[in-house]
């Protein structure tokens, strides 16, 4: 068993708004999740799943970061858009703004 | 309006920074060819033209907000009701005020009145974008002053 680095409400939260946002069944989202490769996310979409998360964590994810990093090739698409790593980075944004 | 060069606000009457607001106004021509078509006989002001309003209304609130580095893109509508018939000739005041700022994108709420009875509004998605070249940029500027943007609000920001 993996040590879990994200806390659970945070996936669920997550989950819900891509469910719901995307009409995509619940059981089909799970943590090892990609929400492009797997989900079927395209970009537009990911624009109302961000809106979403960003006011239910008030939270600013940095996409246009992320994005820059992935094309410099200095990370991967899973290191931020696998749902487990996702919600990993929102725990961590909300942690730096209660700081 | 110029509807021809698709310029579907006239001004800029209200730059409001801190609240994130503004307020523009457009007079609807009186004659247009678009009215031929829509309808014959029983001109209106095309919805989908309302809401494109109200996304130049709010670019210009995206554009103050970025400090003119972001170009705003319209990407998606959401909740868009249009209430009632616009016609020929009528003045229409808009507002927008920006709900939220993301990483590349923004949303705002947008609104139109016309004697003083909301006419349409809608939530729009925009993708913030750097400028594509500094032509459309020098456009987008000479296009702010036609609009009478308060540039000098900007660096009072």
């Amino acid at each position: 068993m993996t040590d879990q680095a994200y806390t659970t409400s945070t996936f669920d939260t997550v989950a819900k708004i891509i469910s719901e946002t995307c009409d995509i069944p619940l059981d089909k989202i799970n943590p090892e999740s990609h929400a492009i490769n797997d989900l079927g996310i395209d970009s537009l979409d990911f624009l109302d799943i961000a809106f979403a998360i960003d006011k239910a964590f008030g939270i600013k994810m940095p996409l246009e970061q992320w994005t820059q990093d992935v094309n410099d090739g200095k990370a991967t698409t899973e290191q931020y858009f696998q749902l487990n790593n996702l919600c990993t980075r929102i725990d961590e944004l909300v942690a730096a703004k209660g700081a | 309006m110029r509807l021809e060069y698709f310029q579907l606000i006239d001004r800029i009457v209200e730059l409001k920074l801190a609240d994130q607001t503004i307020r523009t106004e457009a007079q609807v021509p009186a004659a247009s060819t678009i009215f031929e078509g829509h309808f014959p006989g029983f001109p209106l002001m095309p919805g989908v033209l309302l809401i494109e309003a109200m996304a130049q209304t709010s670019g210009w609130l995206l554009i103050a907000v970025t400090k003119f580095t972001r170009m705003p893109f319209f990407v998606s509508v959401k909740e868009a009701k249009l209430r009632t018939f616009v016609t020929p000739g009528q003045r229409l005041a808009l507002s927008a005020k920006l709900l939220h700022e993301g990483s590349g994108f923004a949303v705002t709420k947008a609104d139109i009145r016309c004697d003083d009875k909301t006419v349409c509004a809608a939530e729009i998605i925009f993708r913030l974008m750097q400028f594509p070249s500094p032509e459309f940029r020098a456009n987008m500027e000479k296009m702010a002053a036609i609009l009478e943007f308060p540039i000098g609000a900007l660096a009072d920001a």
